[in-house]
Protein backbone atom coordinates (compact mmCIF):
# COMPACT_ATOMS: atom_id res chain seq x y z
CA UNK A 1 0.00 0.00 0.00
CA UNK A 2 2.61 2.23 -1.12
CA UNK A 3 0.60 4.19 -3.13
CA UNK A 4 -2.31 4.73 -0.96
CA UNK A 5 -2.57 8.52 -1.42
CA UNK A 6 -2.18 8.28 -5.17
CA UNK A 7 -5.22 5.68 -5.38
CA UNK A 8 -7.00 7.85 -2.88
CA UNK A 9 -6.69 11.25 -4.85
CA UNK A 10 -7.64 9.23 -7.64
CA UNK A 11 -11.17 7.85 -6.62
CA UNK A 12 -12.23 11.23 -4.85
CA UNK A 13 -11.60 12.58 -8.41
CA UNK A 14 -13.67 9.70 -10.22
CA UNK A 15 -16.51 10.11 -7.52
CA UNK A 16 -16.58 13.91 -8.10
CA UNK A 17 -16.66 13.80 -11.58
CA UNK A 18 -19.45 10.91 -12.10
CA UNK A 19 -21.25 12.35 -9.48
CA UNK A 20 -21.23 16.08 -10.92
CA UNK A 21 -24.39 15.70 -13.02
CA UNK A 22 -26.33 15.08 -9.91
CA UNK A 23 -24.73 17.78 -7.70
CA UNK A 24 -24.64 20.82 -11.06
CA UNK A 25 -28.18 19.70 -11.08
CA UNK A 26 -29.75 19.35 -7.47
CA UNK A 27 -32.78 21.30 -7.06
CA UNK A 28 -33.22 22.11 -10.56
CA UNK A 29 -35.34 19.54 -11.58
CA UNK A 30 -38.26 20.99 -13.84
CA UNK A 31 -41.90 21.08 -12.63
CA UNK A 32 -44.26 18.40 -13.25
CA UNK A 33 -46.27 19.57 -16.02
CA UNK A 34 -49.97 21.05 -15.68
CA UNK A 35 -51.01 20.90 -18.90
CA UNK A 36 -54.49 23.48 -19.77
CA UNK A 37 -57.74 22.69 -20.56
CA UNK A 38 -59.42 24.83 -23.53
CA UNK A 39 -62.22 26.33 -22.68
CA UNK A 40 -64.04 23.90 -25.04
CA UNK A 41 -62.62 20.80 -23.16
CA UNK A 42 -63.40 22.27 -19.99
CA UNK A 43 -66.95 22.91 -20.48
CA UNK A 44 -67.44 19.22 -21.79
CA UNK A 45 -66.08 17.89 -18.43
CA UNK A 46 -65.91 14.30 -19.42
CA UNK A 47 -63.60 13.26 -22.14
CA UNK A 48 -64.04 9.58 -24.26
CA UNK A 49 -62.58 8.11 -21.33
CA UNK A 50 -62.31 8.72 -17.82
CA UNK A 51 -59.47 11.20 -16.92
CA UNK A 52 -57.03 8.91 -15.16
CA UNK A 53 -57.33 6.73 -17.80
CA UNK A 54 -56.93 9.17 -20.61
CA UNK A 55 -54.11 10.36 -18.51
CA UNK A 56 -51.90 7.09 -18.54
CA UNK A 57 -53.68 4.97 -21.29
CA UNK A 58 -54.06 7.67 -24.39
CA UNK A 59 -51.47 6.33 -26.61
CA UNK A 60 -53.21 2.43 -26.25
CA UNK A 61 -56.55 3.68 -26.99
CA UNK A 62 -55.32 5.78 -29.77
CA UNK A 63 -53.41 2.72 -31.28
CA UNK A 64 -56.41 0.44 -30.83
CA UNK A 65 -58.47 3.51 -32.71
CA UNK A 66 -56.62 3.26 -35.48
CA UNK A 67 -56.58 -0.30 -35.82
CA UNK A 68 -60.22 -0.45 -35.56
CA UNK A 69 -61.35 2.42 -38.08
CA UNK A 70 -58.75 1.26 -40.64
CA UNK A 71 -59.12 -2.39 -40.31
CA UNK A 72 -62.33 -2.91 -39.26
CA UNK A 73 -63.94 -0.01 -40.86
CA UNK A 74 -65.53 0.79 -37.31
CA UNK A 75 -65.29 4.27 -36.31
CA UNK A 76 -68.00 5.18 -33.40
CA UNK A 77 -66.64 5.23 -30.29
CA UNK A 78 -68.76 4.69 -27.74
CA UNK A 79 -67.38 6.04 -24.66
CA UNK A 80 -68.29 7.17 -20.68
CA UNK A 81 -72.47 6.86 -20.53
CA UNK A 82 -73.13 5.45 -24.34
CA UNK A 83 -71.65 8.99 -25.54
CA UNK A 84 -70.83 8.17 -29.15
CA UNK A 85 -67.38 9.61 -30.55
CA UNK A 86 -65.98 9.92 -33.81
CA UNK A 87 -62.68 7.58 -33.68
CA UNK A 88 -60.36 10.61 -34.99
CA UNK A 89 -57.63 12.44 -33.77
CA UNK A 90 -57.87 15.76 -35.61
CA UNK A 91 -61.28 15.52 -35.50
CA UNK A 92 -62.36 14.56 -32.01
CA UNK A 93 -59.17 15.07 -29.95
CA UNK A 94 -57.72 18.26 -31.40
CA UNK A 95 -61.40 19.47 -31.59
CA UNK A 96 -61.48 19.49 -28.00
CA UNK A 97 -57.75 19.82 -27.13
CA UNK A 98 -57.08 22.28 -29.80
CA UNK A 99 -53.74 23.98 -27.57
CA UNK A 100 -51.09 21.55 -28.71
CA UNK A 101 -48.47 22.92 -27.47
CA UNK A 102 -50.42 24.07 -23.78
CA UNK A 103 -51.68 20.35 -24.16
CA UNK A 104 -50.18 17.74 -25.53
CA UNK A 105 -46.56 18.90 -26.14
CA UNK A 106 -46.67 20.02 -22.43
CA UNK A 107 -45.81 15.81 -21.13
CA UNK A 108 -44.56 15.19 -24.01
CA UNK A 109 -41.75 17.26 -24.28
CA UNK A 110 -41.33 16.49 -19.55
CA UNK A 111 -41.31 12.52 -20.30
CA UNK A 112 -39.33 13.06 -23.55
CA UNK A 113 -41.85 11.64 -25.79
CA UNK A 114 -41.57 12.32 -29.53
CA UNK A 115 -44.66 10.63 -30.99
CA UNK A 116 -44.46 11.05 -34.61
CA UNK A 117 -48.49 11.41 -34.52
CA UNK A 118 -47.95 15.02 -35.99
CA UNK A 119 -46.38 14.26 -39.36
CA UNK A 120 -49.40 13.43 -40.86
CA UNK A 121 -52.57 14.09 -38.62
CA UNK A 122 -52.79 17.93 -38.98
CA UNK A 123 -52.32 19.59 -35.54
CA UNK A 124 -54.99 22.42 -35.63
CA UNK A 125 -57.53 21.92 -38.25
CA UNK A 126 -59.19 25.16 -37.13
CA UNK A 127 -56.03 27.30 -37.21
CA UNK A 128 -55.90 28.94 -40.48
CA UNK A 129 -52.60 29.48 -41.67
CA UNK B 1 -38.87 -35.41 5.44
CA UNK B 2 -36.13 -36.59 3.74
CA UNK B 3 -35.90 -34.88 0.54
CA UNK B 4 -35.19 -36.62 -2.45
CA UNK B 5 -35.60 -35.89 -6.27
CA UNK B 6 -39.13 -36.29 -6.44
CA UNK B 7 -40.36 -33.85 -3.57
CA UNK B 8 -38.02 -31.41 -4.62
CA UNK B 9 -39.94 -31.59 -8.48
CA UNK B 10 -43.22 -31.72 -6.71
CA UNK B 11 -42.77 -28.81 -5.04
CA UNK B 12 -40.94 -26.68 -7.91
CA UNK B 13 -44.19 -27.79 -10.22
CA UNK B 14 -46.39 -26.53 -7.73
CA UNK B 15 -44.48 -23.25 -7.01
CA UNK B 16 -44.37 -22.51 -10.60
CA UNK B 17 -48.24 -22.65 -10.71
CA UNK B 18 -48.46 -20.65 -8.04
CA UNK B 19 -46.27 -17.37 -9.54
CA UNK B 20 -47.90 -18.03 -12.91
CA UNK B 21 -50.95 -18.00 -12.00
CA UNK B 22 -51.81 -14.78 -11.16
CA UNK B 23 -51.09 -12.96 -14.02
CA UNK B 24 -53.30 -15.52 -16.19
CA UNK B 25 -56.28 -14.83 -13.94
CA UNK B 26 -55.55 -11.34 -14.14
CA UNK B 27 -55.12 -11.44 -18.07
CA UNK B 28 -58.46 -13.06 -18.10
CA UNK B 29 -60.19 -10.85 -15.76
CA UNK B 30 -59.48 -7.38 -17.64
CA UNK B 31 -60.32 -9.16 -20.97
CA UNK B 32 -63.84 -8.77 -20.38
CA UNK B 33 -64.15 -4.58 -21.04
CA UNK B 34 -61.69 -2.56 -21.50
CA UNK B 35 -62.39 1.13 -22.55
CA UNK B 36 -60.67 0.64 -25.66
CA UNK B 37 -62.68 -2.34 -27.35
CA UNK B 38 -65.73 -0.48 -27.93
CA UNK B 39 -66.50 0.63 -31.53
CA UNK B 40 -69.35 0.66 -33.76
CA UNK B 41 -69.74 1.35 -37.62
CA UNK B 42 -71.62 4.44 -38.08
CA UNK B 43 -75.22 4.21 -39.34
CA UNK B 44 -75.10 5.91 -42.64
CA UNK B 45 -71.98 3.92 -43.53
CA UNK B 46 -72.66 2.53 -47.27
CA UNK B 47 -72.03 -1.03 -46.93
CA UNK B 48 -71.36 -3.98 -49.76
CA UNK B 49 -68.80 -6.89 -49.67
CA UNK B 50 -66.89 -6.05 -52.70
CA UNK B 51 -66.81 -2.38 -53.81
CA UNK B 52 -66.00 -2.24 -57.82
CA UNK B 53 -65.79 0.74 -60.30
CA UNK B 54 -66.97 0.84 -64.04
CA UNK B 55 -65.93 3.48 -65.77
CA UNK B 56 -67.58 4.79 -68.45
CA UNK B 57 -64.67 6.45 -70.99
CA UNK B 58 -67.76 7.34 -73.86
CA UNK B 59 -68.20 10.22 -71.40
CA UNK B 60 -64.67 11.10 -71.62
CA UNK B 61 -63.48 13.79 -74.61
CA UNK B 62 -60.20 14.82 -73.86
CA UNK B 63 -57.97 15.96 -70.77
CA UNK B 64 -60.44 18.70 -69.59
CA UNK B 65 -63.03 16.17 -68.88
CA UNK B 66 -60.41 13.93 -66.63
CA UNK B 67 -59.13 16.58 -64.87
CA UNK B 68 -61.40 17.74 -62.46
CA UNK B 69 -61.47 14.30 -61.43
CA UNK B 70 -58.35 14.03 -60.73
CA UNK B 71 -58.08 17.27 -58.68
CA UNK B 72 -61.62 16.60 -56.68
CA UNK B 73 -59.35 13.19 -55.42
CA UNK B 74 -56.17 14.72 -55.02
CA UNK B 75 -57.66 17.51 -52.85
CA UNK B 76 -60.23 15.40 -50.50
CA UNK B 77 -56.62 13.29 -49.48
CA UNK B 78 -53.68 15.87 -49.59
CA UNK B 79 -52.41 14.53 -52.46
CA UNK B 80 -49.19 17.39 -53.03
CA UNK B 81 -48.26 18.17 -56.25
CA UNK B 82 -44.48 17.53 -56.85
CA UNK B 83 -42.98 19.34 -60.40
CA UNK B 84 -40.01 16.83 -61.17
CA UNK B 85 -41.64 13.12 -62.36
CA UNK B 86 -39.77 11.04 -60.32
CA UNK B 87 -41.12 12.17 -56.91
CA UNK B 88 -44.76 12.82 -58.44
CA UNK B 89 -47.78 11.36 -55.88
CA UNK B 90 -50.46 10.28 -57.91
CA UNK B 91 -53.63 8.56 -56.78
CA UNK B 92 -55.82 9.12 -59.90
CA UNK B 93 -53.77 9.88 -63.62
CA UNK B 94 -54.33 10.16 -67.02
CA UNK B 95 -53.14 7.59 -69.29
CA UNK B 96 -53.29 6.67 -73.05
CA UNK B 97 -55.08 3.45 -73.88
CA UNK B 98 -51.39 1.74 -75.44
CA UNK B 99 -50.20 2.09 -71.58
CA UNK B 100 -53.25 1.39 -69.72
CA UNK B 101 -54.05 -1.81 -71.58
CA UNK B 102 -50.93 -3.19 -73.20
CA UNK B 103 -52.35 -6.39 -73.48
CA UNK B 104 -55.27 -5.33 -75.68
CA UNK B 105 -53.76 -3.17 -78.40
CA UNK B 106 -54.31 -4.11 -81.69
CA UNK B 107 -52.41 -3.24 -84.69
CA UNK B 108 -54.78 -0.49 -86.05
CA UNK B 109 -56.84 1.27 -83.54
CA UNK B 110 -59.89 3.19 -83.25
CA UNK B 111 -59.10 6.75 -83.36
CA UNK B 112 -61.20 7.81 -80.64
CA UNK B 113 -59.50 5.29 -78.12
CA UNK B 114 -55.92 5.96 -79.35
CA UNK B 115 -55.89 8.96 -77.96
CA UNK B 116 -58.63 9.32 -74.93
CA UNK B 117 -56.99 9.88 -71.72
CA UNK B 118 -58.16 7.07 -69.67
CA UNK B 119 -58.22 7.64 -66.02
CA UNK B 120 -56.76 4.53 -63.96
CA UNK B 121 -56.26 3.83 -60.20
CA UNK B 122 -55.48 1.36 -57.82
CA UNK B 123 -57.45 -1.49 -58.97
CA UNK B 124 -58.64 -2.79 -55.52
CA UNK B 125 -57.50 -6.94 -56.87
CA UNK B 126 -59.17 -9.36 -55.25
CA UNK B 127 -55.52 -11.18 -55.86
CA UNK B 128 -53.65 -8.10 -54.63
CA UNK B 129 -50.01 -8.67 -55.58
CA UNK B 130 -48.98 -5.97 -53.47
CA UNK B 131 -50.65 -7.33 -50.28
CA UNK B 132 -49.01 -10.18 -50.18
CA UNK B 133 -45.88 -8.87 -50.48
CA UNK B 134 -46.10 -6.17 -48.03
CA UNK B 135 -43.63 -7.41 -45.21
CA UNK B 136 -45.76 -5.40 -42.55
CA UNK B 137 -49.16 -5.94 -43.28
CA UNK B 138 -49.36 -2.26 -43.61
CA UNK B 139 -51.46 -3.15 -47.36
CA UNK B 140 -54.08 -5.29 -46.88
CA UNK B 141 -57.20 -6.44 -48.55
CA UNK B 142 -60.00 -5.75 -45.88
CA UNK B 143 -62.51 -8.96 -45.76
CA UNK B 144 -65.61 -6.81 -45.13
CA UNK B 145 -65.65 -4.83 -48.13
CA UNK B 146 -62.83 -5.90 -50.24
CA UNK B 147 -60.96 -2.66 -51.04
CA UNK B 148 -57.13 -2.81 -50.57
CA UNK B 149 -56.02 -0.44 -47.47
CA UNK B 150 -52.85 0.79 -46.24
CA UNK B 151 -52.35 1.38 -42.79
CA UNK B 152 -49.62 4.36 -43.24
CA UNK B 153 -48.69 4.18 -39.34
CA UNK B 154 -47.15 0.80 -40.57
CA UNK B 155 -45.80 1.26 -43.74
CA UNK B 156 -41.93 1.52 -43.35
CA UNK B 157 -41.36 2.54 -46.94
CA UNK B 158 -39.85 -0.73 -48.22
CA UNK B 159 -41.51 0.03 -51.65
CA UNK B 160 -41.95 -3.95 -52.40
CA UNK B 161 -45.76 -3.09 -52.78
CA UNK B 162 -44.61 -0.53 -55.75
CA UNK B 163 -42.54 -3.40 -57.55
CA UNK B 164 -45.40 -6.04 -57.04
CA UNK B 165 -48.08 -3.52 -58.48
CA UNK B 166 -48.56 -4.61 -62.38
CA UNK B 167 -50.11 -1.00 -62.55
CA UNK B 168 -48.20 1.40 -61.33
CA UNK B 169 -51.08 2.94 -58.77
CA UNK B 170 -48.75 3.69 -55.73
CA UNK B 171 -46.76 6.30 -55.25
CA UNK B 172 -43.58 6.46 -53.01
CA UNK B 173 -42.62 9.96 -50.45
CA UNK B 174 -39.40 10.55 -51.22
CA UNK B 175 -39.92 13.88 -49.77
CA UNK B 176 -42.09 15.50 -46.96
CA UNK B 177 -45.31 16.53 -48.87
CA UNK B 178 -46.14 18.93 -46.73
CA UNK B 179 -44.90 21.98 -47.85
CA UNK B 180 -46.29 20.97 -51.52
CA UNK B 181 -49.73 21.34 -50.46
CA UNK B 182 -51.56 23.73 -52.02
CA UNK B 183 -54.30 23.54 -49.32
CA UNK B 184 -54.92 20.93 -46.61
CA UNK B 185 -58.02 19.12 -46.14
CA UNK B 186 -58.64 18.77 -42.34
CA UNK B 187 -60.41 16.25 -42.36
CA UNK B 188 -57.84 13.48 -43.95
CA UNK B 189 -54.19 13.29 -42.47
CA UNK B 190 -51.18 13.83 -45.04
CA UNK B 191 -48.51 11.55 -45.41
CA UNK B 192 -45.02 11.62 -44.27
CA UNK B 193 -41.60 11.43 -46.03
CA UNK B 194 -40.75 7.64 -46.49
CA UNK B 195 -44.11 5.82 -47.05
CA UNK B 196 -45.75 4.54 -49.79
CA UNK B 197 -49.51 6.15 -50.75
CA UNK B 198 -52.40 5.05 -52.93
CA UNK B 199 -55.82 5.14 -54.37
CA UNK B 200 -58.20 3.75 -50.92
CA UNK B 201 -61.19 3.74 -52.56
CA UNK B 202 -62.57 6.87 -50.54
CA UNK B 203 -62.94 4.43 -47.45
CA UNK B 204 -63.14 7.26 -44.93
CA UNK B 205 -65.86 9.03 -47.13
CA UNK B 206 -67.95 5.16 -47.65
CA UNK B 207 -67.53 5.16 -43.84
CA UNK B 208 -69.57 8.41 -43.45
CA UNK B 209 -72.51 7.81 -46.59
CA UNK B 210 -70.52 9.46 -49.08
CA UNK B 211 -69.71 8.24 -52.63
CA UNK B 212 -65.79 8.31 -53.44
CA UNK B 213 -64.45 11.80 -55.05
CA UNK B 214 -63.67 10.56 -58.04
CA UNK B 215 -67.21 9.54 -58.86
CA UNK B 216 -68.48 12.49 -57.30
CA UNK B 217 -67.18 14.30 -59.53
CA UNK B 218 -67.54 12.29 -62.78
CA UNK B 219 -71.02 13.55 -63.91
CA UNK B 220 -71.99 10.19 -64.15
CA UNK B 221 -68.89 8.86 -66.52
CA UNK B 222 -67.66 6.95 -63.13
CA UNK B 223 -70.14 4.17 -61.67
CA UNK B 224 -69.56 2.45 -58.16
CA UNK B 225 -71.30 -0.19 -56.02
CA UNK B 226 -71.41 -3.82 -54.85
CA UNK B 227 -70.19 -6.01 -57.29
CA UNK B 228 -71.26 -9.04 -55.20
CA UNK B 229 -75.10 -7.57 -55.29
CA UNK B 230 -76.20 -8.47 -58.82
CA UNK B 231 -78.70 -5.73 -58.61
CA UNK B 232 -75.98 -3.19 -57.49
CA UNK B 233 -75.72 -0.29 -60.11
CA UNK B 234 -72.36 -1.05 -61.47
CA UNK B 235 -73.44 -5.15 -61.87
CA UNK B 236 -76.18 -3.71 -63.92
CA UNK B 237 -73.94 -1.61 -66.08
CA UNK B 238 -71.32 -4.80 -66.66
CA UNK B 239 -74.52 -6.61 -67.99
CA UNK B 240 -75.12 -3.78 -70.69
CA UNK B 241 -71.84 -3.02 -71.94
CA UNK B 242 -69.08 -4.65 -73.09
CA UNK B 243 -65.81 -3.82 -70.89
CA UNK B 244 -62.16 -4.78 -70.42
CA UNK B 245 -60.48 -4.59 -67.57
CA UNK B 246 -56.18 -3.57 -66.99
CA UNK B 247 -53.66 -6.65 -67.67
CA UNK B 248 -56.42 -9.19 -66.73
CA UNK B 249 -54.12 -12.24 -67.77
CA UNK B 250 -51.89 -11.22 -65.04
CA UNK B 251 -54.67 -13.15 -62.57
CA UNK B 252 -54.97 -10.04 -59.89
CA UNK B 253 -58.66 -9.42 -60.78
CA UNK B 254 -58.88 -5.60 -60.99
CA UNK B 255 -62.41 -4.42 -59.18
CA UNK B 256 -62.21 -1.48 -61.97
CA UNK B 257 -64.06 -1.75 -65.10
CA UNK B 258 -63.66 0.44 -68.27
CA UNK B 259 -66.48 0.83 -71.47
CA UNK B 260 -64.81 1.26 -74.41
Amino acid sequence: MNDKGKIVTGLVIFVAIMTFPFWYNMGKAAPIPQPKLTKKAKAAKVCVAPAEYMRSEHMQLLDTWRDTVVRDARRIYVGENNKMFNMSLSNTCIDCHSNKAEFCDKCHDYASARPYCWDCHIDNPKEKK
Amino acid sequence: MESSRRNFLKIAGVSAIAVSARPVLDAFASSEEKPESRGLRGVDALKATHWGMVIDTREFRSSADVEPIIEACHKVHNVPELQDKRHEIKWIWEEEYHHAFPDKVNKFLNTRVEHLPFPVLCNHCENAPCCRVCPTKATFKRESDGIVLMDFHRCIGCRFCMAACPFGARSFNFRDPRPFLKETNSDFPTRMKGVVEKCNFCAERLAVGKMPACVQASNGAIAFGDLDDPKSKVRRLLKRNYTIRRKQNLGTEPSVYYIV
